[in-house]
């Protein structure tokens, strides 16, 4: 949605792993010239004190989203089924492990 | 739905407390606010690196080199963050860029001072990162989700910004008198401009109502001005240097210090493009920009080759 004209560099949005068995979770943005210009620079920005070992970089064009002004309606299918939750079922008194 | 119903939707969502995100509906004032407010900000971060840069090459060891340098390394880092957040609001990088460079756009007055001794130094880091921090931890719980972000990740590297200013004064007051009234002259210059980092008094800074009614800011100019009077002049005391205001004496029933009054003009004249470094910041920042240009456009026209040649 931004502004971006034919000299600008593209938009890469960053994911990072903190540690081995972590999602890789969104910290942030920055414009590179190609993916591998976005990676270091995603190194030198968001990782000077250890907090990855493994970096996502995706133009932030290539990314779709739901749209906030539907999200009621959206999803509202997952609201009114309560017995996908386990507290839906009383367990009766003295079974264990469950 | 009509404008006025998505109006109250968006204040009951504020007053919720919950984040406002970029493809939310948003008031065009509340968008146009932040945009002013962000890109500031970030070109505060930006300005912010010159007085610092200025004495790299002069620290007085290698140490204090290699700590200088990570330290105005982070504030570039901390300028990304602050554009990124602006531009999900929908406005451009090289927009901002070209508004700071053409001086339409303003940042921290504060660096428009210069850095005269290494002592400046590590005034810069207690007193000016020290006030920045005030309004950044404020800033964590504002109510647009890409600032509040930002901020959450600027709080954790300004900490080690304002130790390590304190911790080069701690040495020089523990040094030679020489050195020490060079500490006490650093002070002597950065206390009020410091100050006047937060702002306008409350009575004259028309804006605040509405930012705070919108949570962007959360507490005023003058509660944050105050709070940060309260916990560095004993951190002055405590190193042997005087803060320079006469008035300034601890009142027992407000639990406050009291102090004198802050220099209005000079802040107006500063603001205004009459401080001490305005021009020379401003040539620089052009200067830089000028001169990668050429890298910009060649690393645009690398990585379109190399796409060409991958599709081939
Ligand atoms: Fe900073
Ligand atoms: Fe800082």
């Amino acid at each position: 949605m931004s502004t971006t004209n034919e000299k600008d560099w593209p938009l890469w949005e960053i994911f990072i792993q903190s540690k081995r068995g972590l999602d890789h979770k969104h910290v942030g943005s920055l414009h590179a010239a190609d993916a591998r210009m976005a990676i270091e620079n995603a190194r030198d920005v968001y990782t000077r004190r250890g907090e990855g070992n493994s970096i996502w970089a995706v133009q932030a064009a290539d990314i779709h989203a739901s749209k906030p002004e539907d999200q009621g309606a959206f999803f509202d299918p997952a609201d009114d089924k309560v017995y996908r939750h386990p507290t839906f079922y009383p367990m009766p008194e003295g079974v264990k492990y469950m | 739905m009509p404008e006025s119903q998505q109006a109250a939707q968006f204040q009951a969502k504020v007053d919720a407390e919950q984040k406002i995100e970029p493809r939310d509906w948003m008031p065009a004032e509340y968008r146009q606010n932040l945009v002013r407010q962000i890109s500031q900000h970030a070109h505060s971060e930006i300005v912010g690196m010159l007085p610092e840069g200025n004495w790299i090459g002069r620290a007085p060891s290698l140490r204090r080199k290699a700590i200088l340098l990570a330290k105005v390394q982070d504030e570039a880092g901390h300028g990304l963050y602050l554009y990124s957040a602006a531009e999900t609001l929908g406005v451009g990088r090289d927009e901002m860029v070209s508004q700071l460079l053409s001086g339409k756009a303003k940042y921290s007055s504060i660096f428009n001072y210069p850095t005269l001794t290494w002592a400046d130094i590590g005034a810069i880091g207690w007193l000016v990162d020290g006030a920045a921090i005030m309004n950044q931890v404020m800033l964590c719980r504002t109510s647009y989700g890409p600032y509040a972000r930002a901020m959450v990740r600027i709080c954790k590297e300004e900490s080690f910004h304002q130790r390590q200013g304190y911790d080069i004064l701690v040495t020089l007051s523990k040094g030679t008198p020489e050195q020490k009234a060079m500490a006490q002259d650093a002070l002597n210059r950065w206390w009020w401009p410091s100050l006047m980092m937060f702002g306008p008094s409350d009575k004259d800074s028309p804006h605040s109502a509405q930012s705070m009614k919108w949570k962007i800011k959360r507490q005023s100019n003058d509660e944050l001005r105050q709070t940060f009077i309260d916990r560095t002049v004993p951190q002055a005391e405590f190193i042997g240097l005087q803060v320079p205001d006469p008035k300034l004496k601890w009142n027992e029933t407000i639990q406050h210090y009291d102090w004198g009054e802050i220099d209005w003009e000079e802040f107006n004249q500063v603001i205004r493009g009459n401080g001490p470094c305005n021009a020379e910041r401003m040539a620089a920042r052009r200067k830089a920009h000028a001169d990668g240009a050429w890298v910009r456009e060649a690393a645009l026209a690398h990585a379109g080759k190399k796409a060409k040649r991958s599709a081939a």
